[in-house]
């Protein structure tokens, strides 16, 4: 019994933590306030919800306990409650029928508008994004960045510092403003996921589908949201079959078998919609992933419409890494030299130390039987290749590239 | 919440003209911000040439430079608003609309201090 109602109580934890703080921060204007009385809920909770059992409104029940918190610890600091108009706290106090609702208001959508703001520095809004909307401790976000516990600590002070020194305020942008301010929030979203994904921590991961799954709820008429959603569901599903023995599997040798059916028919049904009217980058990688999926095999694979697809998106967001992408789509559409050409032309400073560069044009070299220049490509790209999985794969090739050699 | 806004001309090079704002941009621009009743104090600065540094040592000693040769290749502090909105979007909005940050110049803007 203990043991259930512990879960539970969890369970709601994980789902209402960043409700909680939205509508705390929303209603007192103040983030360190608002996480402190959420902590203090939530410790509230449990204590009291394994002995008195899980209250009927659980949400209501932590929001309550919440404000009376603040209230308290505002009505102990007299001089910083006057800065947070305590009038209106007492106001909204006196008169709780305003949430004896069963719904818990859900003002996250200004949340995540706060945390990617664009005032604040790129690795900060990621880092609050995890801390308050997906309701990470500062340590678990600190391992999402490997970075020490101590510097993510001080990152996040420094962001929230800023937010409350120069009132970056928590609003959502009017219509005029949100394609600007969309973006960006979108963008803390896809790092998030990618972050995940090269490092293959599943976690993080999901982490950031989870949240986009909330934006999506959120804003359900935005295309590029319902784009990203799309896109981290068509890729995610690959994740079985992504790495086999801690060695990278290539998206050609993947064993179609092992991907999430359930998973790829949700984001199926959501391109259509990310791609009415004109698409946005997102829709157009998601429709991009929803080839693959789709695909029994690589030779199978639609090329002539995956590399229409990179044209569009080399039109929305130039990059040395669409260029790259859209080279190797070609040289599955017309054969290795026609992608080789490509890549031996794109003439990209960045790209020269992005190892995906070298691992591609290892691959075309080899199918031509140029093998003592694809194993020096692979070379270079073990010299800059990131993560293990990666760097097994890519030791692995150079080794087959060597035997063809003696 | 009261921020300043610092206004940086953009630097002037034999290649640019620099500025292409008219003298009427900017007054445009001030009885924008008058008439929207947010206006606390601005001003905008006498020449570069006519700048001059003022440092005292440890010791006490006065030491008084001029801020030359006046490379024009640098930016350029050319004034300052302070504006008094509700937060930060309001003020960047201000910043945007106003005609020094455009043509390569830019706007800083930074919340006055609050010691109260």
């Amino acid at each position: 019994m203990d043991e259930h109602v512990a879960v539970s109580v969890e369970a709601v934890f994980r789902e209402e933590r960043g409700r909680l703080l939205a509508s705390l921060v929303r209603h007192f204007g103040d983030l360190d306030l608002a996480e402190e009385v959420t902590s203090d809920a939530i410790e509230a909770a449990v204590a009291r919800w394994p002995v008195d059992g899980i209250p009927p409104k659980p949400g209501a029940w932590l929001l309550t306990t919440a404000r009376r918190r603040a209230v308290d610890k505002l009505r102990r600091d007299k001089a910083y409650a006057a800065k947070l108009a305590l009038l209106q706290v007492d106001a909204e106090r006196a008169a709780p029928a305003a949430m004896a609702g069963d719904e818990l208001p859900d003002d996250r959508l200004q949340l995540f508008f706060t945390c990617a703001h664009p005032a604040l520095p790129a690795e900060d809004r990621t880092a609050l994004t995890l801390r308050c909307l997906a309701g990470l401790t500062t340590p678990e976000v600190a391992r999402a960045f490997l970075v020490p516990a101590a510097t993510m600590a001080k990152r996040i002070v420094r962001a929230k510092k800023k937010i409350k020194e120069a009132r970056i305020p928590f609003r959502v942008p009017g219509a005029d403003e949100l394609p600007h301010r969309l973006p960006g929030v979108l963008q803390v979203l896809y790092s998030i996921f990618t972050e995940g994904y090269a490092a293959t921590r599943l976690d993080l991961a999901e982490e950031a589908i989870r949240l986009t799954r909330i934006l999506h709820r959120l804003l359900p008429r935005e295309r590029e949201v319902t784009g990203l959603l799309a896109l981290v569901l068509l890729v995610h599903a690959r994740r079985e079959a992504r790495t086999e023995n801690g060695e990278l599997v290539l998206l050609g040798d993947q064993d179609r078998g092992r991907w999430d059916r359930t998973m790829i028919e949700e984001g199926l049904a959501l391109v259509p919609i990310a791609l009415t009217g004109t698409p946005g980058p997102y829709g157009v990688q998601a429709a991009i992933a929803a080839l693959h999926d789709e695909a029994a095999d690589v030779a199978t694979t639609d090329w002539p419409q995956i590399v229409a697809l990179y044209d569009v998106l080399r039109a929305l967001i130039p990059s040395p890494v669409v260029e790259l992408n859209r080279a190797a789509a070609i040289a599955l559409r017309d054969g290795p030299p026609a992608g080789l050409a490509l890549l031996d032309d794109l003439d990209e400073p960045r790209l020269r130390e992005y190892h995906p560069y070298h691992a591609a044009r290892a691959d075309l070299l080899s199918r031509l039987g140029r093998h003592p220049e694809a194993a020096d490509a692979y070379r270079r790209a073990l010299e800059l290749a990131g993560t293990e999985p990666e760097r097994e794969y890519l030791r692995r090739r150079l080794a087959t590239e060597q035997e063809h050699r003696s | 919440m009261k921020y300043m806004l610092l206004i940086t001309s953009a630097p002037i090079d034999s290649e640019q003209t620099g500025s292409q704002c008219t003298v009427e941009d900017w007054q445009v621009y001030d009885k924008e911000v008058k008439d929207a009743g947010i206006f606390v104090t601005g001003h905008s600065l006498a020449d570069l040439t006519t700048a001059t540094t003022v440092r005292v040592g440890p010791g006490g000693e006065r030491s008084i430079t001029t801020d030359g040769p006046f490379a024009e290749t640098r930016e350029v502090l050319g004034g300052y608003y302070v504006i008094d909105v509700p937060d930060l979007d309001v003020a960047l909005d201000w910043a945007a609309r106003c005609p020094g940050s455009r043509d390569g110049g830019s706007i800083v803007v930074r919340p006055i201090a609050d010691f109260d």
